[in-house]
């Protein structure tokens, strides 16, 4: 898979507050959410926003709160993968729970603002439009590869709710 | 293995456990809150699961936005509310709960040896009672809902070893922000924290729950006390019925990926300034912080012998002309015990709103929202911006202690300063 897009510099310790501010939280929609995604530190970001932009960011993006409404409204906004140099522990569980890429990536210090990106998952390449350098990124373990290879978390559940129905003892 | 990989061993039927491997655990508690809880059934429902794996093991507490503060937060609450009618699951309602990481284990919840998931990221405050907590997301507890499972890597074990005599107003509060200053905010990131050392051993239980709570303020997937004596005789007084079936000691120093020790002989009360609680220091180097509000309560410090430690410095004084001061009881056993003991009245009389217990003003929900300018110190755990209002608002975390002296005061002080 391959993706191009726009990059949205942030600095490190990005918060789940930051992302989406716990009075948004009263809804669960993935619509309204993206609507407020980074409102706090960034006002102008929901609005500006293009469908395939991407995010680039510090250490520990994610820290704070469990909110998986955090990386919904990421994802409604149209971001298409986060690059980060480290993330937060359960930002990236929710993350790769509900299908939004994440690459962790030590050299984001030379990726700017504006920066146009293109990023190939399937050989492991971030290369930067503006000077043609291209970083390499480690892909998931294969555990977490096949929770993404099967669509995420719930189409697992899916499987094993459809099975208890065949069967009153499932093997999973 | 450590503690915290025996209990992960333990569940996924496992004799032994590596760190870094992924593997899948049965779990024993799963909860979901008013906020993480809709999200979770909802993914619940869309796959069209038709009965939970085993409804004793699935608690939902809405606490965050209760008493419902708006038409959207209450149609959260409904939901929770009716799949807890259908599929037969605990739900907790106002009146009769609090703050979801006080009153289960308060309850009789939580025990030594389970592994306990919660959609909150203060889950690991269950450590302190010897299981393995940790926060996950919606998706995670969907998943677990239905299947009783769930997928964790191994995490390494630091060893946090404090030795010393404690000072004066100084607790598990100040003990977890000085670390936290230590480490920073992703110091202990997907790593387990183990509190040790003779100042643990005779840490009383509420002092652990607070500790334990803020582990995950370090980046850590969870924070674990060994199971003892005090932990013991507290799981007797409130009737817990439990029974410990592995091993639950770390097996040898070799096991854990570090050792921090920390002398506690030098530690003053902690204050941790805007915007992370890490930036922690002397309550001593706060010379001029003049204050708006003060909250005292939360999960991390909204427990009875917080309150008892509050009375004690208001009894006979008032809060300063011009400061608000809102105390919350953590659940409705503590607000009534509070009320018993005479502290309520103490409270009352010195200028002080007593909140039903909620989660409110800790992430800005209701209850003591700031405005813009406005300064607070508070008991809870994140002073992150606009954590608890305003985006240009500054929130300081304390213990309760320091957060009632300074609302006495006025601004930030020592509790000395105002005995
Ligand atoms: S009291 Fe604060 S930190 Fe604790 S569960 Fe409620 S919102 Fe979260």
């Amino acid at each position: 898979m391959k993706i191009k897009g726009t990059v949205w510099k942030f600095g490190d310790h990005i918060n789940t507050d930051d992302i989406i501010s716990a009075r948004y939280l009263n809804t669960t929609d993935e619509k309204e959410l993206s609507l407020h995604c980074f409102e706090t530190i960034r006002p102008d970001f929901a609005k500006k926003v293009k469908k395939g932009d991407i995010i680039v960011a510090g250490e520990n993006f994610g820290c704070g709160s469990s909110r998986e409404h955090a990386p919904i409204s990421i994802k409604g906004s149209g971001i298409s993968v986060v690059i980060a140099k480290s993330f937060a522990r359960i930002f990236f569980r929710n993350s790769i729970n509900i299908g939004l890429p994440l690459i962790e990536l030590k050299e984001v210090d030379e990726i700017e603002e504006g920066d146009i990106l293109e990023v190939d998952f399937s050989v492991g390449h971030v290369k930067n439009m503006r000077n043609g350098k291209i970083y390499k990124f480690n892909r998931y373990p294969e555990f977490l590869e096949k929770i993404i290879e099967s669509g995420g978390l719930m189409k697992i559940a899916e499987k094993y709710v459809k099975e208890i129905e065949k069967n009153e003892n499932p093997k999973y | 293995m450590t503690i915290s990989q025996k209990i992960l061993a333990f569940h996924s039927d496992k004799k032994e456990v590596l760190p870094g491997d992924f593997i899948e655990c049965n779990v024993d508690l799963i909860l979901a809150n008013d906020i993480t809880g809709p999200l979770a059934i909802e993914e619940f429902e869309k796959i069209g699961a038709k009965k939970v794996f085993d409804p004793k093991k699935i608690v939902l507490v809405p606490d965050h936005f209760t008493p419902c503060k708006d038409i959207k937060s209450a149609e959260l609450v409904k939901k929770l509310r009716e799949f807890s009618k259908k599929y037969g699951v605990r739900f907790y309602e106002i009146g009769r709960a609090g703050i979801e990481h006080v009153l289960l284990p308060e309850e009789g919840l939580t025990l030594p040896g389970q592994l306990i998931i919660g959609a909150d990221s203060h889950t690991c405050t269950y450590g302190a009672v010897c299981s393995f907590s940790t926060g996950v997301g919606s998706t995670d507890v969907a998943y677990a809902m239905i299947t009783g499972k769930l997928w964790f890597k191994v995490p390494e074990t630091i060893k946090f070893y404090y030795y010393g005599r404690l000072k004066e107003f100084v607790g598990g509060k100040d003990l977890i922000l000085y670390t936290i200053g230590k480490i920073g905010v992703n110091g202990a990131n997907y790593k387990s924290m183990e509190f040790t050392g003779p100042v643990i051993e005779n840490l009383p239980m509420d002092d652990r729950f607070t500790m334990c709570n803020m582990a995950i303020e370090g980046g850590a997937k969870n924070g674990i006390i060994k199971f003892d004596r005090i932990t013991e005789n507290y799981l007797k007084e409130i009737d817990a019925k439990f029974e410990i079936k592995l091993d639950l000691k770390t097996d040898s120093e070799n096991d854990y990926e570090k050792i921090i020790e920390i002398n506690v002989d030098k530690i003053d009360p902690q204050v941790a300034s805007p915007h992370l609680p890490s930036n922690s220091k002397s309550v001593w180097e706060y010379k001029d912080v003049k204050i708006d509000q003060v909250v005292i309560g939360s999960c991390t410090n909204g427990r009875i012998s917080d309150l008892r430690k509050t009375a004690k410095i208001l009894k006979g004084k008032k809060i300063h002309p011009e400061v608000r001061c809102i105390i919350i009881p953590a659940t409705q056993k503590i607000y009534q015990e509070a009320l018993k003991e005479g502290l309520i009245e103490i409270f009352l009389s010195a200028g002080c709103v007593i909140s039903p217990p909620t989660c409110g003003p800790c992430l800005g929900g209701h209850m003591g929202v700031l405005s813009k300018g406005e300064v607070a110190i508070a008991t809870t755990n994140r002073n992150f911006i606009g954590r608890m209002g305003h985006p240009e608002s500054y929130v300081y975390l304390s213990n309760p202690e320091v957060a009632i002296a300074s609302a006495i005061k006025g601004k930030i002080c020592h509790p000395e300063e105002v005995i």
